[in-house]
This record gives C-alpha cells, sequence and structure tokens, in this order.
C-alpha cells in the first residue's frame, strides 16, 4: 500500500500533482496554509498505485511516498 | 631582464602558479612567457576569450582557494572594471596589473599614466577600493608584484600593480628574492572546496537586506581604513628640509624627476620630490607635510591632469600647486622638467602667495 | 513502510522563493538528485546566475559562488582550472546565458571545459518582470515586446544547444523539458549523463531545459505546461544533440 504525504507547508498550490496524478487521487484543500497557498491533498488515497508521478512532478519537493510491502517500479528514476 | 617578463617571474616566485589574460599590447609578453614558464612549473596558464571572462577566471579561481593572477593594459582593465567591482564585494584576493597604455578609447600604444582615476577612484561601481601600488622601475615591480599577493590575502581584496609602457618595456637587471622569504600563501577557510564536514561556504556580493548590505559596506570601509592606516608606501627624496619647489610624482615619471632633482640641485636650487608609491592609499599626510617645506608644489604626470587632484586635496589649499604634464607617450626628458621648476622660480614671490596661502 | 520519493540530501530543507508552479523548483530538484546518485555533493560547487535563480545557493546543500550576469561559465572555467577535482555546475536563464553570457558560455564549450551547465529556457526574462529575453517565441508578448516579438526586428529566438552542438570540441549538450512526469525522468537522465561525464573528466556538458515562467507569462501553472508543449516544443525540439563520443559536431 504506497502512502502519499504532502507537506501542506511546502506546497505552493499549484496543482501540477493533480494533473500529473492520473488516478485521481490528489485534490486541493479549501485551507490555506501559513503562507496563504490551498495546499494539495489526498482525497482518494486508496485509490494510489504509488507511481511517484505527483512527486516527480512536485517543483517544491512537497510531496513523500511510502510504500508498505513490494512496489513494482514502472519506469526508473 | 625586460619588465613585463620579470613581473610574470615575479608572481611565479610569489607562489602564484595560475594565470588567465587576454592579449593586449604593451603588455603581451608576460602571457608569452608564462605560456612557457607556467607548464615548467605545474600552473595554469588560460588566455581568456576577453577581460570579461578573465576577471571572473579570476573570481572562480580565487574563490577556489587558489592564488591567482592576471596583467592587461587600459582598455582590457575597462572590460575588468565589473568584475573588480564583484571581487571587492566577495571579497577575493586577485592581483591584477595594469601596464597602462594612452587613451581614451584606443588611444595609442605608448606609456601613460592616465587611468590613475581609474586605479584609484574605481572603474567599477559600488562603493570599494582596490590597493594600488605603482613601481617606478623593473625591480620594484617586481617586489610589489610579489608584496601585492601577501596585501591581497592580508585584506581579502584586489591589488592592482599600475605600471605603464616603460616598465614592462624597460631592460633592466632584477634581483629575484629567495622564496623562502616570501610568507606562503594564507590558508583561505571560506573558499568553496566542497562541503564536506562542514557548512556551506558561499561567495557572494548579493546582499538584498538593507541591514545587511549596509554590514558588508561597513566591513569594506573598515578594510580600507585600515590600508589608510597601514599601507601608504612613498619615497622622499630632498624633501625634508626647507625646499623651494616640491615636485610630486609617481612611477616611471618619478624617476624622470629625481634626475631633474639631482640637476636643479647642482644648480644650488632647492628642490625635493614625494613619490607615492601606494597610490591607493594615498599618502596624503606626506605629501601634505612635505608641501608645508616648501614655497610651491609642481605635480608631473603622463597625463592631463589626474594625480594632481589628490595634490590638491592632501595640499588644502595651503600652498600652490601647478601642474605639468605630457600625453601620447610623449615622455619629458629632465631638462624638460626643471625648466617648470625654474620658471616657479622666477615668478614673484608675491604673487604666488596671494592665490596660494589659505589654510 | 519503505521511502520511495523524498527529497534528495543535495538540497536544503528552505523553501524556494519560486512562484507556485515554476519548474525552477524541479530542475534544483533533478540537480540535487543526480550529485546524490553519482556521490558528487562533497565536492560540488555551483555557480548561480543572476535572474531568479540567483538565491540557487540557499536551496543546495554545496558550495556555492554567485556570479554575475552572464559570468558564471567564466567563474566555473577558473575554478575546475585551479581545482580539477571539484566538480563545477553553472546554472543559468536564458537571459545570463543566452544573451549578456553568450561569450563565456561558447569559449567554455569550445575550450571543453570540464564543466557542467544548466541552462534554464523559459522564453522569458523572469527576475526583471517579464522582458522579452533571446530566446523568446515569435510572435510572444512580454513587457519589452508588449505587440509580440517582431522576428524582422528581434531576429528568430535563438536555439542554444543547436548554436553549441556546431562546435567540433567533444561535448555532451542536451535539451530536455521538465513539464510532465514523463520528461522529468527523461530530463534527470540527461542531467545525471551531463554530471557522469564531467566526472569522468571526458567534456563540457549543458544541459537545456524547457521550463516554465507562469507568473511572467500570465498563465496558470497548467496552463504553462501546455503552453510548453504547444508553443515552445515544437520550435526547440528535444534530443540529446551531441555526445563526446560522436567526435565532431552535428
Ligand atoms: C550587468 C547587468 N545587467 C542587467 C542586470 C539585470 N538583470 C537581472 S536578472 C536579468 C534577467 C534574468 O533573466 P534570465 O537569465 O532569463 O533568468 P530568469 O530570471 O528568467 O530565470 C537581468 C537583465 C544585471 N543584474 N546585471
Ligand atoms: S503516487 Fe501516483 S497514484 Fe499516487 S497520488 Fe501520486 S501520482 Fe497519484
Ligand atoms: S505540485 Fe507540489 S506545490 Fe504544487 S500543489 Fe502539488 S504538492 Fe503543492
Ligand atoms: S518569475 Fe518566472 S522564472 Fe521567476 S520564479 Fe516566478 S515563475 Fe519562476
Amino acid at each position: 500500500m504506497p502512502c502519499v504525504k504532502i507537506d501542506k507547508e511546502r506546497c505552493k498550490g499549484c496543482e501540477l500533482c493533480t494533473f500529473a496524478c492520473h488516478q485521481h487521487v490528489l485534490g486541493m484543500s479549501k485551507e490555506l496554509n501559513t503562507k496563504g497557498y490551498f495546499p494539495a491533498l489526498v482525497e482518494r488515497g486508496p485509490r494510489c498505485i504509488g507511481c511517484r508521478m505527483c512527486a516527480v512532478m512536485c517543483p517544491d519537493v512537497a510531496i513523500e511516498i511510502g510504500i508498505h510491502g513490494v512496489q513494482y517500479n514502472l519506469y526508473e528514476y | 631582464m625586460k619588465g613585463n617578463e620579470a613581473i610574470g617571474e615575479a608572481a611565479v616566485c610569489a607562489g602564484c602558479l595560475n594565470y588567465f589574460a587576454y592579449p593586449i599590447t604593451p603588455q603581451s609578453e608576460v602571457a608569452e612567457y608564462l605560456s612557457r614558464r607556467l607548464p615548467e612549473v605545474g600552473g595554469t596558464f588560460l588566455q581568456g576569450e576577453s577581460e570579461v571572462a578573465v576577471s571572473y577566471m579570476l573570481f572562480g579561481a580565487s574563490a577556489a582557494g587558489e592564488r591567482v593572477f592576471t596583467t592587461s593594459s587600459s582598455p582590457g582593465i575597462s572590460l575588468m572594471a565589473e568584475g573588480m567591482s564583484y571581487l571587492s564585494g566577495a571579497q577575493l584576493p586577485v592581483v591584477i596589473v595594469n601596464i597602462v597604455r594612452g587613451g581614451p578609447g584606443l588611444g595609442g600604444i605608448l606609456p601613460a599614466q592616465s587611468d590613475y582615476m581609474q586605479a584609484v577612484k574605481g572603474a567599477g561601481h559600488g562603493d570599494y577600493h582596490v590597493l594600488v601600488l605603482a613601481p617606478a622601475g623593473v625591480q620594484e615591480a617586481v617586489d610589489l608584484t610579489i608584496d601585492a599577493f601577501t596585501l591581497a590575502e592580508r585584506y581579502s581584496n584586489p591589488v592592482l600593480i599600475l605600471g605603464d609602457g616603460m616598465i614592462g618595456q624597460m631592460m633592466e637587471p632584477v634581483e629575484f628574492p629567495d622564496p623562502e622569504t616570501i610568507p606562503p600563501p594564507q590558508p583561505r577557510p571560506w573558499a568553496t572546496t566542497g562541503m564536506k564536514d562542514r557548512r556551506q561556504n558561499l561567495i557572494r556580493s548579493l546582499f538584498l537586506s538593507p541591514d545587511s548590505l549596509e554590514y558588508n559596506n561597513m566591513h569594506l570601509r573598515a578594510k580600507y581604513d585600515a590600508m589608510e592606516r597601514d599601507e601608504v608606501r612613498y619615497e622622499s627624496y630632498h624633501a625634508e628640509r626647507k625646499m623651494d619647489v616640491l615636485i610630486v610624482a609617481y612611477g616611471t615619471m618619478a624617476r624622470i624627476c629625481k634626475t631633474a632633482v639631482d640637476v636643479l640641485r647642482e644648480q644650488g636650487l632647492k628642490v625635493g620630490l614625494v613619490r607615492p608609491i601606494s597610490l591607493y592609499p594615498y599618502p596624503m599626510q606626506v605629501v601634505h607635510e612635505a608641501a608645508q617645506k616648501a614655497k610651491d608644489v609642481l605635480v608631473v604626470e603622463l597625463s592631463t591632469g589626474q594625480m594632481v587632484e589628490d595634490v590638491h586635496h592632501a595640499v588644502a589649499g595651503s600652498r600652490p600647486v601647478h601642474f605639468f604634464g605630457k600625453t601620447g607617450g610623449n615622455i619629458p626628458p629632465p631638462d624638460r622638467i626643471a625648466d617648470e621648476v625654474r620658471k616657479l622660480l622666477v615668478k614673484k614671490p608675491g604673487k604666488s602667495r596671494k592665490t596660494g596661502r589659505k589654510s | 513502510m519503505r521511502t520511495i520519493f523524498e527529497k534528495p540530501d543535495a538540497l536544503t530543507d528552505k523553501i524556494t522563493h519560486y512562484c507556485p508552479g515554476c519548474t525552477h523548483g524541479v530542475i534544483h530538484r533533478l540537480v540535487a538528485e543526480s550529485l546524490d546518485e553519482l556521490g558528487l555533493r562533497e565536492r560540488t560547487v555551483g555557480i548561480a546566475p543572476v535572474g531568479c535563480a540567483v538565491l540557487a545557493y540557499h536551496y543546495f546543500n554545496t558550495d556555492f559562488q554567485e556570479a554575475a550576469h552572464g559570468r558564471a561559465a567564466a567563474l566555473a572555467t577558473g575554478a575546475k582550472r585551479v581545482r580539477p577535482d571539484l566538480i563545477l555546475f553553472t546554472y543559468q536563464g536564458d537571459g545570463d546565458l543566452a544573451s549578456i553570457g553568450m561569450a563565456e558560455t561558447i569559449h567554455a564549450c569550445n575550450r571543453g571545459e570540464k564543466i557542467t551547465t544548466i541552462f534554464v529556457n523559459n522564453a522569458v526574462y523572469g527576475m526583471t518582470g517579464g522582458q522579452m529575453a533571446p530566446t523568446t517565441m515569435p510572435g510572444q508578448v512580454t513587457t519589452t515586446s508588449p505587440a509580440g516579438r517582431d522576428v524582422a526586428e528581434c531576429g528568430q529566438p535563438i536555439r542554444m544547444a543547436e548554436v553549441l552542438s556546431q562546435i567540433k570540441t567533444p561535448g555532451y549538450i542536451a535539451r530536455v523539458a521538465v513539464h510532465t512526469p514523463a520528461h522529468i525522468v527523461k530530463a534527470k537522465r540527461c542531467i545525471k549523463q551531463a554530471f557522469k561525464y564531467q566526472a569522468e573528466g571526458r567534456c563540457y556538458s549543458l544541459v537545456e531545459c524547457l521550463s516554465t515562467c507562469p507568473t511572467n507569462w500570465g498563465m496558470t501553472p497548467i496552463e504553462s505546461i501546455k503552453w510548453v508543449e504547444e508553443t515552445m516544443m515544437p520550435y526547440y525540439p528535444l534530443g540529446v544533440k551531441r555526445t563526446p563520443d560522436e567526435g565532431e559536431g552535428g
């Protein structure tokens, strides 16, 4: 089971991760962070396949991904 | 040895084995000499694509912790002006030699002293100074070049050697000091050498917050104050007793003036000379005190009048200051200077007093 | 739990000053990951440009020098020549590298300096507020080309990767994009390869990265990545333009 963690204080709310995630796991929060951005959040966690696309796309290194059990790497990164 | 080659060898002698430069008359022999010499001693020789690039190659090399220097002539120094500002702001020790030729623009390739202002008042932007030393002969060019590396490191600041075409081309016997007697390079714990087991080293001149920039400015100012206190160099020649005329001249022009002083003194005229060696910091006090012993002050330069402004500043209206300059590479012989001095002596005494004495 | 994606060691914890969605951040991360994976961080010195990345030294866990506008390649040359054991990289925008720093760039490449340049092409001067760059697209509106870039007057946008691939000295020149995860993955390979060549003492390397500037393009980050795809990519073809194995340019 992959686990996507978004550091909401690092996030600048650019939405690029939501665009990158083909599983539609991520959405945007309706609450501001301390910098005044609406950060991304995990909306549909169970759909996540741990592909790392969101994290690869994030310009602010706000996403960390962990995994329980076996993970097949879909691509070399 | 030819002046240009001697300067190159002086740097090697001082343990500076890194040289970046762009060719320009009348100093290309330095590069030619070092292109042979540096590979022999395992040094770095690189002909850059422009003086602009060269000044930043010095930046990179000095910031990486190594002694480094360049030589150029007036138009090239103009292109290094930007670099000197950044080098000063980032507090990097480097040595730059300007074998001055006439200007403005391409000017000519003959000796001149027309870059005094550029050298001492700051060629680039911002509140900064480089330490400027002006040799009067090949031996002194060697000695000052060697000292320049130590001074650059002592103050973490660029040092400029302001020579002129004559020094570059002159053939004179020179002695190089025993390398043992030359202070070794100072450690540079601030250098960017890879961040292993320590915090980041950062070489920069950007300080965006008002307080941090002011802090850097005040730190630089404190260094300049220390230079003004400790690094003033000059030569005084028969300027200790009462004189009719005090000559102030620097570099090779001062050598010619010295001969003129000898000629005039043989004829019983009381003439002395002060030769500033450090142009920044300028020997203000020395010139002021020497002027008090003279009736008139004569400044002689290979320009239409640059250092004379600092002499005015030093004398502060207490004596009349006169100027004699030649340009274009025309170098006045001692007799011509002696004539200028004689002209001052035959002047009606009352007249000069009226214009001069205020204090 | 095993972590499969996290911040590379070569990046500091600082939050960047870049605008939301600006891909400068992606490129920073790719450089940092490459340094970590190749084990080069401890002997790397970065050269910051003048441009939006002027504060890059806050974000990298490496030593840094800050250059004057356009002169980064000269600093890197100076440092590398006197300390060949160091890994030198410059990180430069298009105004910095392709306009004011053109001479330094071409000559460093032509001399085959063993340095790596990360060239961020965002078709605009970011830091100074969106003026026209040498890489600005034909017809692109900027604050100094309010009617769109007029190529009759300003010339065509300059393709640096192609210009540099004409040089015969062995080198590694590539153009990549960083607007989608797929492109980022490819970009990472090129950036890593560039550092690898340097670490092996092989050659000069430059990776041109098509990047976004949502702020000065007046677009959202998502519109910006579409603009890269539709407007920049056809004009700036991606790919490895030259490798040191190819010998002569082309
Ligand atoms: C000599 C000099 N000229 C002009 C500037 C002003 N300036 C600062 S950044 C910049 C343009 C930067 O644009 P680019 O290199 O494209 O980088 P970006 O900001 O887009 O990342 C300019 C012109 C300067 N700092 N120095
Ligand atoms: S890891 Fe993949 S599936 Fe999971 S949130 Fe990120 S992009 Fe979506
Ligand atoms: S890409 Fe990163 S910064 Fe942008 S919204 Fe997603 S988590 Fe936030
Ligand atoms: S101005 Fe443009 S290039 Fe600069 S940080 Fe903002 S989006 Fe990025």
